[in-house]
């Protein structure tokens, strides 16, 4: 045995070896338990190595390794901040387009809610120089903008162009010291013009120290400037002082408050109502109106209320108007209204047939012509359809005036021969400039004789103060664009037609003459009505409309208030609160009232049945559409008085 | 195997060798194979693959020529191989014995300081302990440790090439005995 051992003593140690183990294995197993010893003994032998190793790795290579990752923390913080700047610009381009999305959703709002027709634009740059008030905007004549368009933003207008090239356009902004656009105040319906001073602040001037204007007190567009419609915001009247003879008043424009970048640049604006101020509460007990007031406050609408304005009281008129002869204003498909007829009680209309043979009043231009003869005359009481006039005026035939007149005003006590101004119907014969009469001041201030009897409010004028002349015209104020309008040395447009206005003439003036001097071939003869009218007229000066209208040679002088407003207004651009005359797309025409006063009789156009609800454009700019009469003629045409013999200033 | 035979395979200078491993490095040397067999590991993951201890033992066997010296530094190794495991204390150790005591008895008929044999006996015992450890495995422990030998073959290749070169800095280590 021993020796056998000897001899395989290697393979006996290997055997003893494996079994060894292999129990081992097998007692760790079967009991569960691990034999700690040994593996103490192991851990012990290795670990305090491993924290050795560790220590040196850790101060040695440790330091190294984190020299690198500073390195690549380094770089890897440039990274991050490149990337978050440029995060940080891509957030806040997203924001500003985010922004731009927003108010270019709230324009497309506002035009789509707003009846003008508008162009969106951006502004793309300022003028040079430091006081620079004008800006460029990115859309042009290319885009249909023409010099003389407003443009404006939700917040209120902003300016008007003033140069439209083919890519781009010139702003003049309503804070340069040359602008100039007539307001109204909100709450006391206070007329001004407003005008730029090179500061953030704008001032309405031309405002009576006796007219009241509140501090805070918003201001709209009035539009009697012919470039705003009416009823644009303008701004909030920040400081309210009394002057020598105006307020001073300086208004905020609301339009920069929120900064311009996106504009609206009205192609054809449309005159909207002025918004109404907050009314009381309802649990608010107000007294019912003073009866004077409500007697005084229009003598063919009893029930409009005395507290309401001209403007009001017109509008109501011309509702009443619409309705009875069932006519949709600014619907272009149905036939003008009758606007002799304001004021009067419906009637039944003869039909056209009855009337003798000549163009009537739908399919021939002079229609308007002939309302315009009637209007400024008083009309035989022999009632008359619409054509009726027409048809008396046909083309190339001097008018007839007992015939335009006809049956228009019936009741008129003592009818009014029928002056010159139906000459103006002849479509193919010169006719005179529209007289511009009160019906065409825009502005209620009896800045012209006419305008001053044109008021409804007031008692009607003898003839000699109607005349134009009257001194003692309360503002000898010059007059308003129409008058500059009016003048005939100029493409007169036609202009609105006082007949409609004024249907009933209260006191029927003989005019005589008128038909000769309306003869469109003949050379204007100094209206004799004028002048058997108003001989003792004092001035033929004044500063009127009518005055500067009817100077066939001179160039109308622009009124101080409108120089400064509309530079395009003055151009002899006749607005018209006739529908027919006011045709956006015919050649000016020459208006019809007093055919007497005009010199050179311009070619008449044809009518435009829609342009019962059309204000004649300016020169450069889209016409003014009207969607409510009342709303544009409390302004551009006459009150309901009577139409009066234009006075002729040559 | 016949007189001529070992004639072959063992040459003159192998018998003659008089050169050993001093203790220290005896210790040593071990100890730094676990040591970077457990903490090198970290850092390199792919040099997990280097068994060094098994190295180490095959190259003691090689060297001392002498099977319980060989087999006991083989079982010492694997035993703490497995101290440093969560398997039973004797995995290693069997397997390592093993290859200790064959690696002795191979080495007494191949001369073992040629590179190109200590390359193919690595691999071969390199392929054998990894075959021992999933039989114990399976056989012993019930665990189901899968053998793949493409991959096994693959690393005892590159322990093979690894061995080449260690081995030469071992036998730098030795000295006359």
């Amino acid at each position: 045995m021993e020796a056998l051992l000897t001899r395989y003593r290697n393979l006996t140690v290997l055997l003893i070896a494996f079994f060894a183990q292999l129990v081992l294995i097998a007692f760790q197993v079967r009991t569960g338990k691990d034999v700690p010893l040994l593996r103490v003994w192991a851990i012990t032998a290795v670990t305090p190595v491993e924290q050795a190793l560790e220590f040196v790795r850790r101060n040695t290579i440790g330091v190294a390794e984190n020299y690198f990752l500073l390195v690549g923390v380094r770089s890897e913080n440039e990274r991050l901040q490149k990337e978050v700047g440029q995060l940080k610009l891509k957030n806040h381009y997203l924001q500003t387009q985010l922004s731009t999305a927003d108010r270019a959703r709230a324009l497309g709002v506002f035009q789509a809610q707003s009846p003008s027709k508008m162009l969106p634009a951006r502004i793309i740059g300022t003028g040079t120089g430091t006081n620079s008030q004008v800006v460029f905007i990115d859309r042009g004549s290319g885009s249909e903008v023409e010099a003389g368009m407003a443009v404006i933003t939700p917040d209120g207008i902003v300016g008007k162009v003033i140069d439209a090239y083919p890519t781009a356009s010139l702003v003049m902004l309503v804070t340069d010291p040359s602008f100039a656009a007539g307001v109204i105040s909100q709450k006391n319906h206070t007329r001004g013009t407003l005008k730029g001073q090179g500061q953030p602040q704008a001032i309405v001037d031309y405002v009576q120290n006796e007219q009241k204007v509140d501090p805070g007190e918003m201001f709209f567009t009035s539009g009697d400037d012919r470039i705003f419609p009416k009823g644009f915001p303008v701004g909030e009247a920040a400081v309210v002082k009394s002057g020598k003879i105006f307020k001073q008043i300086y208004i905020v424009p609301s339009a920069f408050q929120t900064g311009l970048e996106e504009v609206l640049v009205v192609l054809e604006g449309v005159h909207q109502p002025i918004p109404e101020m907050e009314t009381p509460s309802a649990a608010m007990k107000m007294l019912p109106p003073p009866p004077d007031a409500a007697a005084t406050a229009g003598q063919a609408n009893a029930g409009i209320s005395a507290l309401s304005t001209d403007a009001d009281r017109l509008k109501a008129e011309y509702k009443q108007l619409g309705e009875t002869q069932k006519h949709v204003y600014g619907d272009g498909n149905t036939r003008a209204p009758d606007l002799t007829k304001i004021g009067q009680p419906p009637k039944p209309e003869v039909p056209a047939a009855a009337t003798p043979a000549g163009p009537t009043a739908t399919s021939l231009q002079p229609k308007s012509a002939t309302n315009d003869a009637n209007a400024g005359t008083t009309t035989p009481p022999k009632p008359n359809p619409l054509g009726a006039g027409a048809a008396a005026t046909s083309p190339g035939q001097n008018p007839k005036p007992s015939a335009t007149a006809a049956g228009l005003t019936p009741q008129v006590p003592k009818p009014k021969p029928v002056t010159g101004d139906a000459t103006a119907a002849s479509p193919g014969q010169k006719t005179k400039p529209p007289a511009t009469d009160a019906g065409l001041t825009p502005q209620p201030k009896p800045v012209t004789s006419d305008a001053t009897a044109a008021s409804p409010g007031q008692k009607p004028k003898p003839p000699a103060a109607d005349a134009g002349l009257t001194p003692q015209a309360p503002k000898p104020k010059p007059v308003t664009s129409d008058a500059t309008v009016a003048s005939p040395g100029q493409k007169p447009k036609p202009l609105a037609t006082d007949a409609g206005l004024t249907p009933q003439a209260p006191k029927p003036k003989p005019v005589t003459g008128d038909a000769t001097a309306a003869s469109p071939v003949q050379k204007p003869k100094p209206p004799a009505t004028d002048a058997g009218l108003t001989p003792q007229a004092p001035k033929p000066k004044p500063v009127t409309s009518d005055a500067t209208a009817a100077s066939p040679v001179q160039k109308p002088k622009p009124p101080a208030t409108d120089a400064g407003l509309t530079p395009q207004a003055l151009k002899p651009k006749p607005v018209t609160g006739d529908a027919t005359a006011a045709s956006p797309v015919q050649k000016p025409k020459p208006p019809a009232t007093d055919a007497g006063l005009t010199p050179q009789a311009p070619k008449p156009k044809p009518a435009n049945p829609d342009a019962a609800t059309t204000l004649a454009k300016p020169k450069l700019r889209g016409p003014l559409l009207v969607t409510d009469p009342a709303d544009a003629n409390p302004e551009l045409a006459a009150p309901a008085n009577p139409p009066k013999p234009k006075q002729q200033n040559q | 195997m016949s007189e001529y035979s070992e004639r072959l395979l063992v040459d003159a200078p192998r018998k003659n060798k008089t050169q050993r491993l001093r203790l220290i490095w005896l210790v040593l040397i071990p100890l730094v194979a676990i040591l970077f067999q457990v903490y090198v590991s970290r850092f390199f993951h792919r040099l997990s693959y280097l068994e060094l201890p098994l190295l180490i033992t095959v190259h003691f066997a090689l060297s001392e020529r002498r099977p319980i010296p060989a087999l006991a530094y083989g079982a010492v190794i694997g035993m703490i191989q497995d101290s440093l495991t969560n398997q039973p204390i004797g995995v290693f150790g069997i397997a390592k014995t093993l290859v200790g005591y064959f690696a002795a008895s191979v080495s007494l008929r191949f001369d073992v300081e040629n590179p190109v044999v200590t390359f193919i006996l690595t691999f071969f015992f390199y392929f054998f302990h990894e075959f021992l450890h999933w039989v114990e495995v399976r056989a012993l422990l019930g665990h189901p440790l899968s053998f793949d030998p493409q991959q096994t073959l693959l690393f005892g290749l590159l322990n093979a090439t690894v061995s080449v070169p260690l081995y030469l800095v071992l036998d730098k280590l030795k000295v006359a005995a």
